[in-house]
């Protein structure tokens, strides 16, 4: 173990905010973009929903 | 032969793809967090600190990755923009659409980690250099192809239009990829070269190769699932959509 504490870890050698600041974004963004996309996809699948049932409504 | 290139060619339409890509997401996730847990584990817990860098070289785990994936995005991006301008197919540009958002965000958290890392070591988050000003361009170029596809109605003629602008955009990347070299920049040169040996510690290397795997079954796993939204909002009002297994409860 490279690291004597988590203390040690967080800090990064005085680089922590910088470092987390890194990581934390690209973890962030990613789910960011994930649930933006699980959304898109949703939105069309209730769209072709509502269209299917209506136009069964009209038969 | 014969057999195996009608195959790949049954692929090409959103019918059969739309299907196929929805069991290739799971198996690109997973490798996408293997790789990552690997990438990070050693990344943090294996690679040593660097001499002059202290911990903070540490960015170079992610920065590097996401730079890379963010110029390489960009040409599949203008390439399937491209095929699909000349073949006229309608997948082609669906893909170059649904990678655009991806590339945009990998741009980002280059500049993002990068002024990130710049300001420990340079004093500074932003300098306009060739480097740094070039991969700005790189994110706008994205920005601007979303933005030209969103603002035409038709889509086919939006994809015409947008092509255009990607494939013009290209000759930014080899700006950006040889900017240290051809202008006197802030920014160090190439971390990784493939004509001499790695100037950097082995795990150093190892731990920014699993990254950028990481990041590159990622932008699969998610190119894949935005394909898919955008291929029912294209083809809704096609036969095969109406008859999709999930929306099989209304039709009941």
């Amino acid at each position: 173990m490279i690291w004597g504490s988590l203390e040690a870890f967080l800090a990064m050698g005085g680089y922590g905010v910088y470092v987390w600041g890194s990581m934390g974004a690209c973890f962030v963004m990613v789910f960011v973009e994930l649930i933006m996309v699980r959304r898109r996809h949703n939105r069309i699948l209730r769209r072709l929903t509502q269209e299917l049932s209506a136009n069964q409504g009209r038969e | 032969m014969s057999g195996s290139v009608i195959h790949w060619f049954r692929f090409s339409s959103p019918a059969t793809f739309y299907p196929l890509a929805g069991r290739l997401i799971p198996i690109f996730w997973t490798l996408a967090a293997l790789f990552g847990a690997a990438g990070l584990w050693i990344g943090f817990f294996v690679a040593p600190t660097d001499a002059t860098q202290g911990e903070g070289y540490r960015i170079i785990f992610v920065h590097v990755p996401v730079s890379w994936m963010s110029m390489f995005i960009y040409l599949v991006m203008a390439t399937w923009a491209g095929i699909g301008l000349v073949f006229n197919t309608r997948l082609s540009s669906m893909m170059a659409q649904s990678l655009a958002p991806t590339g945009a965000l990998m741009a980002f958290l280059s500049l993002w980690t990068g002024a990130f890392w710049g300001k420990p070591m340079w004093g500074t988050w932003w300098v306009w250099d060739a480097r740094l000003t070039s991969e700005l361009i790189l994110l706008f170029l994205y920005l601007g192809f979303m933005a030209l596809q969103a603002s035409i109605d038709d889509p086919r003629r939006a994809d015409k239009a947008s092509a255009i602008l990607a494939l013009v955009g290209v000759v930014n990347v080899p700006i950006i990829y040889f900017s240290v070299i051809w202008w006197n920049t802030l920014h160090q040169g190439a971390s990784v070269s493939l004509t001499k040996a790695p100037s950097m510690a082995q795990t150093m290397l190892w731990g920014m190769l699993l990254m950028s795997l990481c990041y590159w079954m990622y932008s699969i796993a998610m190119a894949l699932t935005r394909l898919r939204a955008i291929i029912l909002e294209r083809e809704a009002h096609t036969e095969w959509v109406t008859r999709l297994p999930e929306l099989a409860e209304v039709r009941r």
